[in-house]
């Protein structure tokens, strides 16, 4: 990148996190906007992990959801407190694990960084968790053809929330009851920060010589093998490392939501974040942060009306029932996907916005 | 193998109702090699249509009316949301289905408000409780079986037999071509998506005969269930997934009868990336090779 | 007569009932540019994939080098519904069927009949790209750019290449915006970027005119020349065919029908009748 743009996307970041301290110090946690920029920060990374590889790799993977379980319950189990384990295990006798890593870190470190050294290693260690399914799974599947290879995919999702659901893993994941009682951050900034570098470390890769390999797959896999790329190899990076940022992602989703259940990662949550894709612009990271943003704003936040009675002004209660929001929603993606097909940015980036002549494409450096 | 029988009896029964909504996954597949993630959504809807036309009106008008609004509905969705992205790369429609059916559910739940809808007025007979070999049952799981196999003894008739048939066949077989030969590519695709979800609407009549309230999530995984029978049989064979809806039908029922209740779901997608990973065009299927 | 760099044996493709290539044969040295020439359909491009590993023989074997790289008889199915010849002469061979990314690594490169460029990217990244496979580095140290050196080095050699093939002026151009000529050209830099021993063309002169043509015979000569490399050209633009080939194999139908240096091959019968032609006085 060049030295203007380096300094445009420089400056972008320090006035989001700028901006993300002031809220935390002006508004209490609880409120709305702190939530959703929490919300969006923790879709956007999920977001970006699925543009790695469905956008860029050209993988149509459906198996989000089933990575990020595995990271949510890797840190909810991990970071529950041991005193209110009984609590929570209530009917698996307090569960097997004894032990919570903000706690043990808290001990060796003091309690401010220790806590959150702790949460970070629950999350990486929900993230590597996941990669290694991702791993495993992707030995058979990676082979199929792109519809085979999604369906796969959302069944091995299925799959494993139905044996986090299963009563007799219930010791270690509960079963079908909430893991709740674990720490979060308490403001927007720690999420700003965590979400920030793992999207940078993403970034990084997509411009590296990997990150075009990648591309290559996805424009051409043929030729690309034949230019000395191992497909299945590839594949299979793109593969695990996705999944670990989903895993990371899944991990921070139940920091942010407080209780997590495996019901919860259904299949519609994996649709969800295509859709945020697609409609961000499949191979634009930025169209994919920043349709999260739109997309968690509009529906937790700007579009709330919709379901209860009162909208800009017009007072409708039969219209403006419980539902219409997500109605409207719907069929605002239903016209993107259909009239806009490139998505708002197209392939395009942030530094992308700055060329005065806009040129199609090369969006890697 | 007594207490078996009743598990049976239903796994041959939901299979049968599977099996009718398989069939609009492998037609569709078969023309435009599109996962229609939104065919288990219409066959919810069609639920609801007869939820609400059975309350308003007398069973010989409202069971037509579930028919021909769920006929319209595959037709709207396929000219609306699909032949646009005909000349779309594949991912871009099947997102489309998947926006559709994030659409269809979510208006639903706007319409429902959320609630599911009991089935009040059931179809009369088909509804009522028999007995066979000892088990008692509803009369609907034993006319399944029988009406999806004339169903589909007429499918394929109507497919090997008529002009509309080959032309659906000759689409199938190459696009391109079929297009260069002056058949009407969008009639096809229209008939094919018509009697797609002709039969989804009466595999649906039937199902919520038998389990007589439609969420709006009854759709999802049976459509998803429906989808793997028609992988699992040779995707594009209709008597492939027609034997393969049968066998998941059979195979779930019995896994509940064993008391694994949990894992009648998660033995369908096992079943699935198992038929993936070992022969993945099915059994029934043709392999297709790649020209470089 | 210089070492022997790429040896077919017996090499036959059968795809259900159809064999496209029977039971071919042929030998390619260092430094020697050799064609394959031969009506449309009659297997040469099918014999380019199974060389590259695209395909798996259904018979034969392959040696790059010295060293066999492919192998395989007829299993299975085949082995009943085989049509081919001497299907027991590999039967005791250890099967040997590698992806195409490792024939690459081999020293084996090639362009494609239908041009195969990554669409969405750049002329430059283009070339890049095929650099990937000579990197060192793995995904840690390039991600977090441990890896400069080498970065730059490849950088500078993609330059170089395209600089070679005369695309320098448009590198930041998308590829598809290329007239077809020079998309040709583009290809053959990329395959160049791998750094082959063996480059092998399918119909490089495919589409252009006489003039580019003969730039073209006259490229491929020069980085024969600078670069030290053997070529294998699939072409049927006869005029650059006959001028820079050292030898020529003829196939029809998947056989070959004939073999030898420019001038034997012209004066052949049987190939003047399958695909040369006589000219007719007007």
């Amino acid at each position: 990148m060049k030295k203007k743009e380096t300094v445009f996307v420089m400056g972008v970041l320090l006035a989001v996190l700028i901006g993300a301290i002031i809220l935390d110090a002006l508004l209490p946690s609880y409120h709305i906007a702190i939530k959703v920029v929490k919300k969006a920060v923790v879709y956007s990374l999920v977001a970006v992990s699925m543009n790695l590889l469905n956008g860029f790799t050209g993988l149509f993977s459906l198996g989000q959801a089933g990575f990020m379980l595995l990271g949510a319950y890797s840190y909810a189990v991990l970071c529950i407190p041991v005193a209110k384990r009984a609590g929570v295990y209530q009917q698996y006798n307090g569960g097997i694990v004894q032990f919570s890593l903000p706690e043990i870190f808290s001990g060796l470190l003091g309690d401010k960084i220790g806590t959150v050294f702790g949460m970070l290693v629950a999350l990486l260690i929900g993230g590597i968790l996941a990669a290694v399914f991702a791993y495993l799974i992707g030995l058979p599947v990676l082979r199929l053809k792109s519809d085979y290879l999604a369906i796969a995919t959302l069944g091995f999702a299925e799959i494993l929330r139905a044996f986090f659901q299963w009563r007799t893993l219930g010791p270690v994941t509960n079963g079908s009851n909430l893991l709740k009682n674990y720490p979060d951050f308490s403001g927007a900034t720690g999420y700003i920060i965590l979400g920030g570098a793992l999207i940078a470390v993403i970034v990084l890769l997509v411009n590296s010589t990997y990150g075009r390999a990648f591309i290559a797959i996805r424009d051409d896999e043929i030729a690309a093998e034949a230019m000395g790329i191992n497909l299945a190899h590839h594949k299979r990076l793109a593969f695990v490392i996705s999944s670990f940022f989903a895993g990371v992602g899944g991990g921070m989703l139940a920091m942010y939501m407080g209780a997590v259940q495996a019901l919860s990662f259904k299949s519609s949550m994996t649709y969800e974040i295509l859709l945020i894709v697609v409609i961000g612009g499949i191979g634009s990271i930025t169209g994919s942060i920043l349709t999260s943003f739109l997309y968690i704003a509009s529906v937790e936040w700007l579009l709330r009306g919709l379901d209860s009675g009162k909208f800009l002004g017009i007072n409708a209660p039969a219209v403006f029932k419980n539902g219409f929001r997500m109605a409207i929603v719907s069929v605002i993606i239903m016209v993107v996907v259909l009239f806009f097909r490139k998505g708002i940015m197209g392939d395009k980036e942030l530094p992308d916005l700055l060329r005065r002549r806009a040129k199609k494409g090369g969006s890697a450096q | 193998m007594q207490g078996l029988l009743p598990y049976i009896i239903n796994g041959i029964s939901v299979g049968g109702q599977y099996a009718l909504i398989a069939i609009g996954y492998t037609l569709v597949y078969g023309i435009l090699r599109l996962i229609n993630f939104a065919h288990g959504d219409v066959f919810m809807v069609a639920g609801l249509v007869m939820v609400y036309s059975t309350t308003a009106m007398p069973m010989y008008l409202a069971l037509p009316l579930v028919l021909i609004v769920t006929s319209l509905l595959g037709f709207v969705i396929e000219r609306a949301a699909y032949k646009p992205l005909r000349t779309a790369p594949r991912m871009s429609l099947m997102i489309s289905a998947i926006g559709v059916s994030y659409l269809i559910q979510n208006l639903a739940f706007y319409i429902t408000g959320g609630l599911p809808q009991p089935v009040k007025n059931s179809i009369p007979w088909i509804s009522d409780t028999i007995t066979i070999f000892g088990a008692s049952t509803k009369r609907v799981t034993v006319v399944t079986p029988i009406l999806t196999i004339i169903l589909v003894f007429a499918l394929v008739a109507l497919i090997k037999k008529t002009k509309v048939g080959m032309a659906m066949r000759a689409v199938a077989k190459d696009f391109q071509t079929a297009q260069l030969m002056g058949i009407r590519i969008n009639s096809v695709i229209s008939v094919t998506f018509v009697i797609g979800s002709f039969l989804a609407a009466v595999g649906s009549m039937l199902y919520f005969t038998n389990y007589p309230t439609v969420a709006i999530t009854s759709g999802a995984m049976p459509g998803l269930k429906a989808f793997v029978a028609a992988v699992f049989g040779g995707i594009g064979s209709i008597p492939g997934a027609v034997v393969g809806a049968f066998l998941i039908g059979l195979c779930e029922e019995l896994i509940k009868g064993a008391g694994y209740s949990t894992f009648s779901d998660a033995f369908t997608f096992a079943l699935l990336i198992v038929v993936l990973c070992v022969k993945p065009t099915g059994l029934f299927g043709e392999k297709v090779t790649d020209k470089v | 007569m210089s070492r022997n760099l790429l040896k077919v044996e017996n090499l036959t493709m059968q795809f259900g009932g159809v064999v496209a290539v029977d039971n071919l044969s042929l030998e390619i040295n260092e430094g020697e540019i050799v064609a394959l020439i031969g009506p449309n359909g009659a297997g040469k491009t099918t014999a380019f994939n199974a060389i590259t590993g695209v395909y798996e023989p259904t018979n034969g074997r392959v040696s790059f080098d010295g060293s066999v790289i492919v192998c395989n008889h007829p299993q299975g199915k085949m082995e009943r519904t085989y049509k081919g010849e001497l299907a027991d002469l590999y039967k005791s061979e250890r099967i040997l069927n590698p992806t195409p990314d490792k024939i690459t690594a081999l020293g084996m490169a090639r362009t494609f009949q239908n041009i195969r460029l990554w669409k969405s990217q750049t002329v430059f990244h283009n070339v890049l790209i095929a650099k990937h496979m000579l990197a060192k580095s793995n995904v840690f140290t390039a991600t977090f750019r441990l890896n400069r050196r080498e970065e730059e080095e490849q950088r500078r050699e993609a330059m170089e290449l395209l600089r070679l093939v005369g695309l320098d002026d448009v590198r930041d151009e998308l590829a598809t915006n290329l007239p077809y000529g020079r998309q040709r050209r583009l290809e053959i830099a990329r395959a160049l970027a791998t750094k082959p021993k063996l480059l092998l063309l399918d119909e490089p002169a495919a589409g252009m005119n006489p003039q580019e043509t003969i730039e073209l015979a006259d490229f491929v000569h020069e980085i024969r020349e600078k670069m030290g490399l053997t070529v294998f050209m699939i072409e049927h633009h006869m005029d650059m065919v006959m001028k820079i080939s050292d030898r020529i194999y003829v196939l029809d139908f998947g056989k070959l029908i004939a073999q030898g240096i420019p001038s034997e091959v012209q004066s052949n019968q049987r190939v003047i009748d399958a695909y040369l032609g006589v000219t007719e006085d007007a």
